[in-house]
């Protein structure tokens, strides 16, 4: 007998709570429009909607593309194992960038306009072409595994032949847009606070989604290893954590040649909150992970890795919310904070993700996979040919 | 191409009556939002606005960019600069992103906030009439003649004409000749424009310019991308085939010797 009546953790209670309130901060936000839900106003047009449902949940998604291109495009296989919790990840992180979309949009019923009124001059209608196209490819992605759930060789064999042409198509579908979303603010030279504006915006937007989307994988791998007991070899995690840093790091540096360049220097230099939340998002992001994860010993030590991706999100999601909202805070002349609700439906669409996240690495072959199996074999290959040497 | 149709307003003429306040909110059928109308500000209800500063008045409302940076970010072409100047909203189109009110440089475009089926609002310079040889309906209202309606190039030749046969009471430019690319709202007052509320610090090139630098690459990418990535493709392939080959035939000599 299948126990139908979940047990009560803790978790279980925290995540119920969230999803009621996020449930009645929905039916205000669709029965009382964006005034009632939110604090957005005509002074601050975008929140915390944009800044974290979209800039973020698009950039965190990242470790998809990331991981496609390393084992798929330049054949490192080692690293196979991980390639499917990330483009589950990337999958689920896309289809709740879109959900959120929905709350965010004055009229969301127009959401499919972006296809029949074009507008190539846009930064925003690319956007929404190659979200509306990556999704569609990271489906494909995800096909197979559902394919080999449900045993559909034919149709499995197929995929595997088309596979790399939706894998490139996937990179550069990625690469298109992670930096657009940096570009979407290029329009706004004047309003935006001068340690954020950069003509190199796309660029930053770009290296920091690929370094922080690669530690979401070390994230996820960690939490499902407590969910689901598969631990993922701690050796391909720990070189991705100092992959990330590397990657990060080097952003850093392009940064603060920038700031040279253009003659932002003494912005470092000028002590108020902006300087301040600067300084805390390169450091909680950059300084402080690659200070950590540089070091072999602390690398391959489990929790400080862990940690330390913990570390990288959150700076990650500083910038996000910076370039957004801080930025542009000095010109509207307005303080805005989200709303309740705001941040209620905001947790709600992260609860949901990992739960469906987790339902899903339950009933599908995300981490045990055919790719285990090929793994054996190579395990066995060589057990011969050592005993035969 | 047709002439451009543009607004002049004179700061130093503006008595500060309201009448064009009154005229805009009749013709585009606007409910009263505020007792005194020079205590209003702009809104979903409210096109344009008399503001008082110290002794001179000023108006706000759309500027009707020659080159929109609201046209430009709209992903579905909702907002559009007709041929005449006035620049429009198609609220059919929109989807509600805002992206037209977070890039205006102006801070112009408004919202309704309370709706479930909101609309970007803003001054539309009375589209409907000047399509048809009309003058806007402020224009029409003001009795003073601050606010002039007309081609733009012909305005701007008559700011230039006030500003240079009477330096002692004009601030010398002309606001709106070449804000980020130029407006068809021209403003000439006696005080520097930051004192009246207007942006100061806006580039002269208009600011479509700055995305488009980032779009016209992508073409690049998606070529340059997609070659350097199959390329890619294809050389580890081959590397990892020719490592397993010489695998293999390693094990078969050694099968062989075995033999």
């Amino acid at each position: 007998m299948k126990q139908f009546i979940p047990k009560i953790t803790f978790w279980r209670v925290v995540a119920t709570i969230i999803v009621v309130a996020g449930l009645y901060s929905t039916y205000l936000r669709f029965t009382g429009g964006l005034g009632a839900s939110t604090n957005l106003s005509d002074d601050f047009p975008w929140g915390l909607w944009i800044g974290f449902d979209i800039l973020v949940g698009v950039g965190l998604a990242a470790g998809g593309f990331t991981i496609c291109a390393i084992t798929h495009i330049f054949n490192i296989e080692k690293y196979k194992p991980l390639t499917r919790p990330a483009i589950l990840t990337a999958f689920l992180g896309y289809l709740l960038v879109i959900f959120g979309l929905m709350y965010d949009l004055g009229k969301p019923y127009n959401i499919w306009h972006a296809i029949i009124y074009w507008n190539p001059r846009s930064v925003m209608f690319e956007v929404a072409w190659c979200v509306m196209l990556y999704t569609t490819v990271l489906f494909l992605e995800f096909l197979p595994i559902a394919l080999e759930k449900f045993r559909l060789k034919k149709l499995l064999s197929f995929m595997k032949k088309t596979g790399i042409l939706i894998m490139i198509t996937g990179v550069i579908l990625s690469t298109l847009h992670q930096s657009s979303l940096g570009s979407l603010f290029l329009i706004v030279p004047q309003k935006m606070y001068p340690l954020w504006y950069s003509g190199l915006l796309p660029l930053y937007f770009f290296i920091s989604a690929v370094g922080a989307g690669l530690t979401m994988v070390i994230f996820e791998a960690y939490l499902s290893a407590r969910a689901f007991n598969k631990g993922i070899e701690a050796d391909l995690l720990s070189r991705i954590g100092l992959y990330s840093v590397i990657v990060l790091m080097l952003g850093l540096i392009i940064r603060l040649v920038d700031f040279f360049l253009t003659d932002k220097i003494h912005l470092l230099f000028t002590i108020n909150n902006y300087t301040l939340l600067f300084y805390l998002e390169i450091l909680v992001g950059t300084l402080v992970p690659f200070g950590l994860l540089i070091q072999k010993r602390i690398r391959e030590n489990r929790r400080w890795l862990y940690a330390s991706s913990i570390m990288v999100i959150s700076g990650f999601l500083l910038n996000r919310l910076n370039v957004s909202i801080t930025s542009i805070t000095p010109a509207t002349g307005v303080n805005y904070f989200p709303s309740i609700n705001e941040i209620s439906v905001t947790l709600m669409l992260v609860t949901l993700g990992m739960w469906a996240f987790k339902i899903i690495a339950r009933n599908f072959p995300v981490f045990a996979s055919e790719v285990h199996y090929e793994n054996h074999q190579l395990n066995f290959d060589q057990k011969l040919s050592e005993s035969n040497l | 191409m047709k002439k451009q149709k543009a607004i002049l307003f004179d700061v130093t003429l503006c008595a500060g009556c309201g009448e064009c306040y009154n005229a805009c909110k009749e013709a585009n059928h606007l409910p009263e939002t505020a007792d005194d109308f020079l205590k209003d500000h702009l809104s979903a209800n409210t096109y344009t606005v008399v503001e008082e500063y110290g002794d001179v008045y000023t108006r706000k409302m759309c500027m009707h960019c020659v080159d929109p940076t609201c046209v430009s970010v709209c992903p579905v072409g909702a907002m559009e600069k007709t041929e005449l100047g006035p620049v429009i909203y198609d609220a059919d189109k929109c989807l509600g992103c805002r992206y037209c009110m977070q890039a205006c440089p102006h801070h112009i475009p408004r919202y309704e906030w309370n709706k479930i089926n909101p609309k970007v609002k803003k001054c539309i310079m009375c589209y409907e009439r000047v399509k048809n040889g009309m003058q806007t309906t402020c224009a029409e209202a003001c009795p003073t003649g601050a606010t002039l309606f007309g081609d733009r190039d012909e305005l701007i030749k008559i700011a230039q004409e006030r500003l240079s046969s009477d330096p002692e009471t004009y601030y010398q430019k002309i606001y709106g000749l070449e804000e980020a690319g130029g407006t068809n709202v021209l403003i000439i007052s006696p005080v520097p424009f930051d004192q009246l509320g207007f942006a100061e610090n806006l580039p002269k090139e208009a600011l479509p310019t700055y995305t488009a630098k980032a779009l016209e690459k992508i073409p690049g990418v998606v070529a340059g991308g997609g070659a350097f990535l199959a390329a890619m493709y294809w050389l580890t392939k081959r590397k990892n085939q020719i490592a397993a080959e010489e695998k293999q035939n390693k094990l078969n000599s050694i099968s062989g010797d075995e033999k």
